[in-house]
């Protein structure tokens, strides 16, 4: 296992380097330069800056230039915003955007268990339809649209939650449960299938001749059966969370990192949006690697022989 | 002899889109103390969904429209899922017919052996894992001790059976009901699995329903067996009496459909036709299309189970007094001739009880 985990460790740096080197060269290919918005800048003064940043250097130049400042965690500095390096921008940012993803992947996940599981349980019942019809909603409906629901009736209508403003875990409260809309949908679809199925196998009908009750039987076997394939998927849906906080911490005026991609992109600033690109990338990898780990320690079948399983 | 189940006219049915499937139609049969019954029947004749009735695991488009399951003075039909629940795996218990797919993948084994002791005594767990040590050893897990973490992906078809079989003995149950518990296996380990399970129903005392689709597999283990086709039981006796006396010309097929040593042709013989849709089951006896031998009245109307001997009995229209006397197919007339030749030589004790012979 440990073996296995140094060996994962390494792809993720070869996956960093290649991710950090296509992100440079197409940034490179990008139209459009740092300062081309700024009208008021004579073609010297362009210039004065290009050298100070050095983007009058030869292209592969810069790239080594700026993998060796990768080396040293020196991310650059930020064409934008006051100058400040890239490192100091991401970690002054990081805090909000960890606590809304965090607590809306929990919150999605375990909710989306739990009534992913009750669908199962009383399958074409009306609790399963119930279930069904949320799942399709949360799947259908992007989050900013919930995002701008839950702001315009719980803040602004009914006065419960701040408004546009971060404020501690009370103003996290909104965005959370915007963000956990995906996850929970996709979690409960999911959850909902591969229960129908575990609760139909041949060892569920042998734990029911032991003389397990039927919650006895779903809390001893089944559950962790279902949830096996249902950890696959929170990779993907961190994906799916890192995306949409971008908007939604836009909606809610939450200070992170996704509020800065977007206003990076949009000023054409370089240094900010390849050091933001490399910590999405990381975070993803980083939760990819968690899951896999997970699942060797959920599925006996995994645990052992430290790759795929066969069945 | 002292009945220990014992089912009258069970009627189960089960709705789907096209319709009722009438799956078992006024079956009858009863387990002896201490015997091996063998439930015999192409598939979808009706053994399984005539078994987990017994056990109260039947699928819920299914219901059970009349009949009864007397189990120790107690109608298992009408006992509360709770009562069901306490019987199961403790008093009745059974083993199902694919040890790949019957154990728990996620659960080490000596934890899912010991499951039923602590659902149903109040053992503590330490001992509960002793005595699922002991019962592992029993059927044959060599090494038990150090294998009682490891999973069910890490033995063999014929080691997840054997770990299938000791949970169903865990607790010294009285009835074991065992479907086609060999079927999956290849032929070497099946003897193996037969052998086990005569060996722990002389260690533990238990009474045996085993079903299988398998006749050749029926004269190693059954003391008595019952004929299943189209969800009717066509012809119950001693082991003997069917293989050696049958008289329902399903029976005939099913025995000639049997590979044996000394057929001399090498083609295997099977039973030409399929089972008639229990969507609309006939109204006669329903293996008269399929049946060589049938007469008008087969198709009209549904035989009765004549006498044989007192433990022999057969549905047939052939026995009938009025019926036409028929010839059997020559293998089968050998096999009776067998028969009347070792009852007159006082080598079988003809219809009290035909005892399993060994071998085979
Ligand atoms: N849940 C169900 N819904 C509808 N029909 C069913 C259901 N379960 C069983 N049946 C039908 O009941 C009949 C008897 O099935 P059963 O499983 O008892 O056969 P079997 O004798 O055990 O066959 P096999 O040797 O293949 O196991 C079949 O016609 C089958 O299609
Ligand atoms: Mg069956």
């Amino acid at each position: 296992m440990g073996k296995y985990i140094l060996k994962r460790i390494g792809y993720m740096i070869l996956t960093l380097f290649i991710i950090a080197t296509a992100t440079f060269f197409l940034m490179k290919l990008m139209p459009g330069s740092p300062y081309a918005n700024q009208a008021k800048m004579s073609a010297e003064q362009i210039k004065i800056m290009n050298q100070q940043y050095g983007l009058d250097k030869p292209v592969f130049q810069q790239y080594l230039i700026y993998l060796v400042g990768l080396l040293h965690g020196d991310f650059g500095t930020s064409f934008q915003f006051n100058n400040q390096p890239v490192s100091y921008l991401i970690s002054s940012r990081i805090g909000p955007s960890m606590q809304i993803g965090v607590q809306a992947i929990i919150l999605g996940t375990v909710l989306g268990i739990l009534l992913g599981a009750i669908a199962a349980i009383r399958k074409n019942s009306w609790v399963d339809t119930v279930a069904t019809f949320f799942a399709i909603l949360g799947r259908s409906i992007p989050n900013f649209v919930f995002a701008v629901l839950l702001q315009f009736f719980l803040a602004f209508k009914l006065k419960i939650f701040p408004i546009a403003l971060w404020d501690g875990f009370s103003s996290s409260i909104l965005p959370t449960i915007a963000l956990a809309m995906a996850p929970l949908a996709t979690t409960a679809r999911f959850m909902r299938t591969e229960m129908v199925d575990v609760l139909n196998s041949d060892y569920i009908e042998l734990a029911r001749a032991k003389g397990n009750t039927p919650w006895q039987t779903v809390a001893k076997h089944a559950l962790r059966n279902s949830l096996i394939p249902v950890i696959t998927i929170i990779g993907p849906m961190a994906v799916d969370l890192m995306v949409g906080s971008m908007v939604v911490e836009n909606i809610f005026s939450i200070p992170g990192i996704g509020d800065q991609f977007v206003k990076s992109i949009t000023t054409n600033d370089y240094p900010t949006i390849m050091g933001l690109t490399l910590l999405y990338s990381f975070m993803l990898i980083v939760v990819i690697l968690v899951v896999d780990i997970l699942y060797g320690f959920i599925d006996p079948r995994i645990r052992l022989s430290g790759n795929e399983g066969s069945n | 002899m002292e009945k220990i189940l014992d089912v009258k006219d069970l009627q189960i049915n089960f709705d789907t889109f096209a319709g009722q499937v009438k799956a078992i139609r006024n079956v009858s049969f009863h387990l002896n103390k201490g015997e091996t019954l063998a439930i015999v029947g192409e598939s979808g004749s009706g053994k399984s969904v005539t078994v987990r009735s017994i056990m109260g695991l039947l699928a819920n488009n299914a219901h059970v429209d009349n009949g009864s399951i007397d189990f120790k003075g107690k109608d298992l039909l009408k006992a509360s899922p709770r009562e069901l629940e306490s019987i199961r795996g403790n008093d009745i218990s059974m083993i199902f017919q694919d040890p790949m797919t019957s154990l728990d993948p996620t659960m080490p084994i000596g934890k899912q052996v010991a499951e039923p002791l602590l659902i149903h005594g109040s053992m503590s767990k330490k001992k509960a894992m002793a005595r699922a040590e002991e019962v592992l050893e029993l059927v044959g897990i060599t090494n038990a001790k150090n294998r009682m973490k490891d999973y069910p992906h890490q033995f063999s078809g014929g080691q997840r059976q054997r770990i299938v079989i000791a949970i169903s003995i865990v607790n010294y149950p009285e009835v074991l009901i065992a479907d086609e518990p060999t079927t999956a296996l290849d032929v070497t380990i099946q003897a193996q699995i037969i052998d086990l399970m005569k060996e722990l129903q002389n260690k533990i005392e238990t009474s045996i329903i085993f079903i299988t689709h398998d006749l050749g597999v029926v004269a190693g283990i059954a003391d008595r067996v019952a004929v299943m086709y189209a969800g009717k039981i066509i012809e119950y006796g001693s082991v003997d009496e069917i293989f050696y006396n049958p008289q329902h010309p399903y029976t005939w097929g099913l025995l000639n459909s049997m590979p044996t040593l000394d057929t001399s042709s090498d083609r295997l013989y099977a039973i030409p036709g399929t089972p008639p849709n229990l969507l609309n089951p006939p109204a006669g006896d329903a293996f008269a299309p399929r049946n060589p031998y049938a007469m008008e009245i087969d198709y009209e109307q549904m035989p009765p189970f004549y006498k044989v001997t007192d433990t022999h009995y057969a549905a047939t229209w052939l026995l009938d007094p009025n019926a036409p006397k028929v010839e059997p197919p020559a293998a089968i007339k050998k096999r009776q001739e067998e028969y009347h030749q070792l009852v007159a030589e006082g080598k079988i004790q003809s219809s009290v009880k035909g005892g399993a012979k060994d071998g085979e």
